[in-house]
């Protein structure tokens, strides 16, 4: 490396050609331009004359120091000049490389692999010996081996950073045993965060010789998530700017997406780090969705906060009286309002206490149930931290007992009170507004709820501490008292309308969710406890860039380890076991470094700035101006501004990945079969042969004149200017994407229709394998209605041949279609049944139509059928059967309205008679 | 860089919208003797019809026209168009010099060449000439002009820079309207003014020049080639040779005068910065005096 002022050459020896410029530059002088090319008529006449004086043209000089200029920054762009390169000091002794590879070293990987790889590259070339510490909590214990430092430069370019945070060695004594003679020089790639030993290795390594310490580039953000009554999420970050964290999941067609995007609230600043907090502020349905929260802008896995129980749905156990069986009786029901309150928001269970008990419930809601079987079990969960809601009813205000009811926030009164009946005074009672600070805080209780009748508590000094609600003479209504770790919820009236018009009114929803999201989700560290579980199997695992992976081999983590947080072999990401699923996520508190005795390099400076760039592009410039001048010098001003011209048009944008396809363009302007391309070569010539025979069949015989059959790629094309599209089924093609899953269901919702073919109904004979595996994972994700085999008085049997067969290339397997509706009966005088009133999405059948249909490029058929003439009459079969099919499909129920021409025909008859 | 004929006859036409007809005059007296194909425009002998009038004394009954005379009670006479042989031929070099124009804001030489020579052929149409192109027919009448502008539209440039006119093309009682720019080896010329001497045959050399051709505004090393690239001429030095070359020019045209006028002929040239009217007045005067 030399250095001239602030520019350092990395192959200084290229600047010897710098010489060869004066040489350049006699040269250059000495031989002439060339003459300008003049078209003239008149040279006849200038035959034979001799220039009387002979000029030596000469290149002007200002072409000459243009030239001169060019080549000066070529051969300076390939010396390797650098502005203010990192110039590594210490010349002799052992280097060390510490690298620093937890999740916060993530965002500027590259950069810091480039660094730590010049600084071994350095080494080598100067023989040092050299040792990496990758500070990944995975180094193996004893000694650092120090080598050559090329050979671990290969170690190097294979590290990734972790998704947990930066480990180093417990003893740094221990590790540096092995250094061999000289002053120590370290390098310290850092991610700018204090981690456990820090400090301890960099005393030994001060102590030792000089540390450069080379902090990140750019701050350090991490998120975490606070678990409770209302999670909520933290974002540390080490400067003052708050980028926007997104919900992301997926969204209701199943592709995953951005669904919500939160803002943190005002920081607190504590050395250097500025802690925010983000409430998850978002209607359940969306919640309940959401994966993973991240950091805008931030891709490393600290940044990731996996979504696990404590974030999601609560289950919610009913236990009531089973409902009535015939409609309308439901509606008086208790646990038909509470199903319908608590489903879009909750996973709801309903059975006996002891089987609700059994599923692990978050909350239990009881609907006018005393002198409960299980109420030790029962006490027992609540004691735990489950939420229990009951409610009141005829069944509770009767029994005998109630003042010793067990899980019963207040005291009760017997009997109850009726207000605003018939043989009583008064009014209904409306609601008091909630309170302030309460569970329904912000709920606004419509004024025409009215209470008709309710259970009364006991007057008791803490019951107004225990009212949530009350109602306009301030009688509780909703009342709730703690129990253990629990809590217990009452409302006074019943969940039908029987004794208020509350649960027919949104406030009961929203009263419901409010409670049921207090309810606590049982804590990861709890479980650990858990004798029945003491191994975690990781099912997703996030990456150091906060990429999810299957988490494939890895092995199952101990509990009590789970409990401590991300580390080696338990890396963020979710785990399951048995029903519980948890999230372990990477973020978390930051604390920042400081580097006492130690040089810390000023961020941004770490590589130099490298201007070969800059000096190649100059170059080009000098030479387009060089161009240009000559163009002047040579044809005057015309060429000259043609040549700028040339310099100045762009080149066209090239065709865009979005540009509809111009097949499917062809497809909207007239009809055309479409086939799946399945990436089985000889599959898709059978299916585009197949169309193309089944085209000119159509052709030849109907007013149906499609054009070429064209391929559809489901994951690119749109499928909206179709309306038939034959797809036979490989066990070998890859599933579409979720997006074209969308488009397929909203082809077939918009009336129109898949062939499936299984190409397997030659079972017993020589045919190929079974498909119907293939079919089902590939089918599984399309909204497919039941289906039932083609009935005999389907329309498909009579669009246009009359058919009671329909072969393709094998015969006699069921085809199968839409279900005819369960209620369908022959009516009087119709030789059929009226089955669909639209178009069957659908046909799957494994006749191998295509190959039946298929015709070469000369007009004969590609496949043999059968044999001889019976082979031919089933090949006619099967064109009959696509053209009933491609009727079916263009026409939809048209011909089944048929029959009733004759009847219309009657009545005008009939009408005309009767008529003047 | 061709013309449409409709567009070549509409500028030809305002060209020559000033001049009023033009009938050849010098030798019409003794082209009398030769009586056929010349229209002059009054009762004569002739082939083409001119005029009825009435029989007077000294007609005889041979000459009476019965048929006319069988509808008026007078008899009458059909008399025909004194006619002479005279007949303009017209000849507009082809070489690619022609399609020179040293600037995009003037017509080629061709161009002008083929314009003035249109605008000569309406005149002399208009005053009941005779014109074609050389080698062709000449006809008279209004056709004749529409006729006259698709086939000069219609010519080809030649392969070589120079082109010439066939000797064996001329015709006696005829007159010559030669357009070139007559910088290529002039010697065609001294065999064409022989032999047309030999015929009587009569007319104009036009010499029609680009400005650029008469001023040599060039300078520095210059690379010259004629427009087929079959002459190249390389200089260092263009300026000097301006001198020379002007001279050369000087030179050929004064051969060309004295050519022209030993024979009887007329010679003028024309620069294509100058309106054309200016050259077609001149031609005017000299066909017509």
């Amino acid at each position: 490396m030399l250095m001239l002022g602030p520019i350092g050459f990395a192959a200084p020896w290229v600047l010897t050609a710098l010489i060869a410029l004066p040489v350049l530059w006699i040269l250059l002088r000495a031989l002439p331009p060339a003459p300008r090319q003049v078209a003239f008529p008149g040279v006849a006449l200038l035959r034979g004359l001799l220039d009387k004086v002979p000029v030596a043209r000469r290149t002007p000089w200002w072409l000459l120091l243009l030239r001169l200029a060019a080549v000066a920054a070529l051969i300076l762009a390939f010396a390797g000049p650098s502005w203010k390169p990192v110039v590594p000091v210490g010349q002799g002794g052992p280097l060390l490389v510490v690298l620093d590879a937890g999740w916060a070293a993530a965002p500027d990987w590259p950069a810091r692999l480039t660094r730590a790889e010049a600084a071994l590259g350095n080494a080598a070339a100067q023989g040092r010996p050299a040792a990496l510490l990758l500070a990944d909590g995975r180094a193996a214990p004893g000694a650092l081996p120090f080598a050559p430092a090329d050979t671990l430069l290969a170690g190097l370019r294979a590290a990734q950073p972790m998704p947990w945070a930066t480990g180093l060695p417990a003893n740094p004594q221990a590790a540096l045993a092995n250094v061999p003679e000289g002053a120590l020089e370290t390098l310290w790639i850092s991610d700018g965060l204090d981690h456990p030993n820090r400090g301890a290795w960099l005393e030994a390594l001060t102590r030792r010789g000089a540390v450069t310490v080379v902090p990140p580039a750019r701050a350090v953000r991490s998120l975490s998530l606070h678990a409770g009554d209302t999670p909520s999420l933290t974002l540390a970050a080490t400067d003052e700017t708050a980028p926007a964290i997104l919900a992301i999941g997926p969204d209701p067609q199943g592709v995953e997406r951005e669904l919500a995007r939160l803002t943190a609230g005002d920081a607190a600043v504590a050395d250097g780090t500025w802690t925010r907090p983000a409430a998850i502020d978002l209607p359940p349905e969306l919640r309940n969705r959401i994966t993973r929260f991240q950091v805008e802008g931030e891709a490393h896995a600290g940044a990731v906060v996996l979504t696990d129980d404590r974030v999601k749905r609560r289950k919610v156990g009913l236990v009531g009286d089973a409902d009535r069986q015939a409609e309308g009786q439901e509606l008086l029901s208790q646990l038909h309002y509470l199903r319908r309150a608590l489903n879009p928001t909750a996973d709801v269970v309903e059975g006996g206490l002891g089987d609700v008990l059994d599923t692990a419930p978050d909350v239990i809601v009881l609907a006018d149930q005393v002198d409960l079987a299980e109420s030790a079990e029962l006490a027992g969960w609540v004691e735990e931290g489950g939420l229990l809601i009951r409610f009141a009813g005829p069944r509770m205000a009767a029994f005998e007992d109630l003042q010793n009811e067990p899980l019963i926030p207040v005291p009760l009164r017997q009997g109850g009170r009726d207000i605003g009946g018939a043989l009583s005074w008064g009014d209904p009672r409306t609601i008091l507004p909630f309170a302030a600070e309460g569970v329904f805080a912000g709920l606004i209780p419509p004024e025409d709820v009215t209470i008709r009748a309710q259970l009364m508590a006991q007057p008791a000094p803490d019951l107004a501490d225990r009212t949530l609600a009350a109602l306009s003479d301030n009688t509780p209504l909703v009342t709730r008292s703690r129990q253990g770790q629990g809590q217990i919820v009452l409302f006074h009236v019943t969940a039908n309308a029987e004794w208020s018009n509350l649960p027919i009114s949104g406030l009961f929803v929203d009263m419901l969710n409010r409670l049921v999201q207090t309810a606590r989700v049982a804590p990861a560290d709890e479980v650990s406890e858990d004798r029945d579980q003491p191994f975690w199997t990781p099912e997703t695992v996030l990456d150091g860039f906060g990429r999810a992976q299957p988490a494939e081999g890895m092995a199952p983590v101990p509990a009590a380890d789970l409990a401590r947080g991300t580390g080696p072999n338990r890396p963020a990401g979710i785990y399951a076991a048995g029903e519980r699923r948890t999230a372990l996520n990477a973020g978390g508190p930051m604390v920042r470094a400081d580097w006492p005795g130690a040089t810390v390099e000023a961020v941004g400076t770490t590589g130099g700035r490298d201007l070969t760039g800059i000096l190649l592009a100059l170059a080009a410039l000098i030479l387009a101006a060089d161009a240009l001048g000559s163009a002047l010098l040579a044809r005057g001003g015309r060429v000259a501004a043609a040549v700028l011209l040339a310099l100045l048009i762009q080149p066209a944008p090239p065709l865009m990945a979005q540009d509809p396809n111009p097949e499917l363009a062809r497809a909207a302007n007239e009809v055309a079969l479409a086939y799946v391309v399945t990436g089985d070569e000889r599959v898709d010539d059978a299916s585009r042969e197949g169309l193309r025979g089944l085209s000119v069949v159509l052709r030849q015989r109907t007013s149906v004149e499609p054009g070429e059959p064209v391929a559809i790629d489901l994951d690119r094309d749109d499928l909206s200017v179709l309306t038939f599209l034959y797809w036979p089924i490989t066990d070998t093609q890859a599933a579409p994407s979720p997006q074209a899953y969308v488009r397929l269901n909203h082809f077939m919702r918009s009336g129109g229709m898949i062939l499936f073919d299984t190409r397997d109904g030659d079972v017993a004979g020589v045919g190929g394998p079974d498909m119907s595996q293939a079919l089902q994972a590939l089918a599984a994700p399309l909204e497919i209605p039941p289906l039932s085999p083609i009935p005999a008085d389907h329309v498909l049997t009579r669009s246009f041949y009359l058919l009671s067969d329909f072969p393709g290339r094998w015969q006699g397997n069921p085809v199968w279609l839409e279900a005819p509706p369960a209620g369908a009966e022959t009516a009087e005088g119709m030789p059929f049944r009226q089955l669909n009133d639209g178009v069957s999405p659908v046909v799957i059948g494994g006749n191998s139509w295509a190959e039946a249909w298929a015709v070469d490029d000369n007009g004969y058929a590609a496949y043999p059928i059968g044999r001889g003439w019976e082979g031919e009459q089933q090949r006619e079969m099967a064109f009959r059967f696509g053209v009933n099919l491609v009727m079916y499909v263009l026409t939809g129920n048209y011909k089944s309205d048929q029959v009733h021409v004759p009847a219309l025909l009657d009545r005008m008859r009939t009408e005309e008679t009767l008529g003047p | 860089m061709t013309q449409s004929p409709a567009d070549l006859r509409a500028q030809a036409q305002s060209a020559s919208a000033h001049l009023p007809a033009l009938i050849l005059s010098a030798e019409r007296l003794a082209a009398m003797v030769a009586p056929g194909a010349h229209g002059l425009r009054r009762a004569g002998p002739g082939e083409d019809f001119w005029q009825y009038r009435p029989a007077s004394q000294g007609d005889s009954a041979r000459l009476i026209d019965w048929r006319r005379s069988a509808r008026s009670d007078a008899e009458f006479v059909r008399d025909r168009e004194s006619q002479t042989a005279q007949a303009v031929g017209l000849w507009i070099s082809a070489g690619q010099g022609m399609g020179y124009a040293g600037a995009s804001d003037r017509p080629s030489k061709r161009d002008r060449a083929h314009l003035l020579a249109l605008a000569l052929a309406m005149v002399l149409l208009r005053g009941g000439e005779k014109v074609g192109l050389l080698g062709q027919p000449a006809r008279a009448g209004r056709v004749q002009a529409d006729r006259l502008a698709e086939r000069i539209a219609a010519i080809t440039a030649r392969d070589g820079d120079g082109d010439a006119p066939a000797p064996d093309q001329l015709r006696p009682n005829q007159r010559l309207v030669i357009l070139s720019d007559f910088l290529d080896d002039p010697a065609w010329v001294d065999a064409l003014l022989a032999r047309a001497a030999g015929m009587g045959v009569t007319g104009v050399l036009m010499q029609v020049l680009d400005p650029d051709e008469e001023t040599f505004p060039y300078a520095g090393a210059v690379l010259f080639r004629s427009l087929s690239g079959v002459i190249r001429h390389d200089s260092r030095d263009a300026g000097g040779l301006r001198d020379a070359y002007l001279a050369r020019l000087a030179d050929r045209r004064d051969w060309l005068r004295r050519r022209a006028t030993g024979a009887g002929w007329h010679f003028g040239h024309h620069t294509t910065d100058h309106p054309p009217a200016v050259a077609l007045s001149w031609l005017y005067q000299v066909l017509a005096g």
